[in-house]
């Protein structure tokens, strides 16, 4: 009964797992909670004074619209911000945590963040977690050594890109990329471009949605605008669909009186004024 | 499941607490953990559970290893002599220690982990009831110490 070393760990508890493998191997029909993804269209491009990152606002729940202007820009530091993309919650409190440890960590160096120092920390620990931690993340920002753009994924395995694209609707919005991006944009053109390449990803994917928000970091400092476009409008119904009454033809009809009696009745005045 | 190398997935200890499925004072084993079975008790419910609960050692060792091969033997022997030295600054035997020295050496003290943010010690003994079971009794545990039982 007496433990001699009295060393409990904080952090993650694996003791219900046992608890859910039985759950779910003994009782046939159970749906198990899943975690809601943020089914995402996140792209991010290197223009020539820093760096601009896009992404789209539609929280998906399986096949439900969870949440219809959810963030996906996520402040790490005054120069750095990051796009999540994969489980909304894993993505949520990793940026959440990378932004407190870059601030004890220039608090500790008296030195302004850089982006690697970000990307090094994901990767570490997403690598520790073994993917589990299902988080993918854009991570972008102008430092000491100028604009960076980094992609890192749930394992942990990351690359350092001119232009970048992740979420389920990254094949639409790597497409535009691919096909209209030049190195060294102005201001403009970068920002149009990726406002298309996160509209192409609204237009093309069921899980991305809603507007697009977008972040442009240059030296000077970051800018963030919610809702750039709104390119998905809820359409007008063509056609009405409701038939009239008689359009099908009645062929019998039978009446079955049902037997009730009064049994006892009360009368509620309500107020009304 | 991966079943190569099973041997290596065994948890190394059980504690006692788990294997009694019937004390009066114990806990709910049957709604918690299903029917009790040697197997549920050696293999690891999660991939993640036993790389978990070695991370800071493994940690320690990995960096102890490097600083050897980079500066020799006597820097990770002083380390290591701090930190036993730190490691026996503790409160009361029932009592939780910060171990705010130990957490200045590793540099624990600068970083935010989930360590920090999910189950978090401080309150873990007093909102579960089965873990202040394992605090034990206050009393006992001081005459234990001081030897007067």
């Amino acid at each position: 009964m007496l433990q001699a070393d009295w060393n409990p760990q904080g952090g993650f508890s694996f003791k219900n797992c046992q608890r859910n493998a039985f759950l779910e191997s003994s009782l046939k029909g159970l749906r198990v909670p899943h975690a809601r993804k943020t089914g995402t269209t996140i792209a991010g491009l290197v223009f020539q004074d820093g760096v601009i990152l896009g992404a789209d606002t539609r929280a998906t729940n399986d096949s439900v619209v969870a949440d219809k202007n959810c963030e996906k820009i996520h402040f790490i530091a005054p120069n750095i911000y990051c796009c999540g993309a994969g489980v909304a919650a894993d993505a949520e409190m990793t940026t959440q945590m990378m932004a407190s440890n870059m601030e004890l960590h220039a608090l500790s160096t008296g030195r302004k963040p850089r982006v690697v120092t970000v990307t090094r920390m994901l990767r570490q620990m997403l690598f520790r977690y073994q993917g589990h931690i299902g988080a993918s993340l854009i991570v972008g920002g102008v430092d000491i050594t100028g604009p960076l753009l980094y992609s890192v994924h749930p394992h942990g395995s990351y690359s350092r890109l001119l232009f970048t694209a992740l979420g389920s609707g990254q094949e639409a919005a790597i497409s535009v990329l691919e096909d209209r991006f030049k190195p060294n944009m102005t201001l403009e053109e970068g920002q149009q471009l990726i406002v298309e390449a996160v509209t192409a990803g609204i237009l093309d994917d069921l899980g991305s949605g809603s507007n697009v928000d977008m972040c442009v970091i240059t030296q000077a400092g970051a800018k963030i605008q919610r809702a750039v476009s709104t390119p998905a409008v809820i359409s007008k119904r063509q056609g009405k669909y409701r038939y009239p009454k008689g359009t099908t033809a009645v062929m019998k009809e039978t009446v079955t009186p049902l037997a009730l009696e009064m049994i006892e009745e009360t009368v509620q005045t309500m107020e009304v004024e | 499941m991966n079943t190569r190398g099973l041997g290596s997935q065994l948890k190394d200890s059980i504690s006692v607490s788990e294997l009694s499925a019937s004390s009066p004072f114990g806990n709910h084993d049957i709604l918690r953990r299903g029917f009790s079975c040697v197997k549920n008790e050696l293999l690891p419910s999660h991939p993640l559970e036993l790389s978990e609960k070695n991370f800071q050692l493994n940690q320690d060792k990995m960096n102890f290893s490097t600083l050897r091969n980079i500066q020799g033997l006597y820097a990770p022997l002083k380390l290591q002599m701090e930190f036993k030295a730190v490691k026996q600054v503790q409160r009361l035997p029932f009592l939780q220690s910060s171990n705010l020295s130990l957490d200045i050496l590793r540099g624990s003290d600068e970083s935010i982990g989930f360590e920090d943010i999910l189950n978090d010690c401080i309150f873990v003994c007093f909102l579960d009831p089965s873990q202040s079971e394992i605090m034990g009794e206050p009393h006992m545990m001081m005459e234990y110490k001081l030897g007067l039982l």
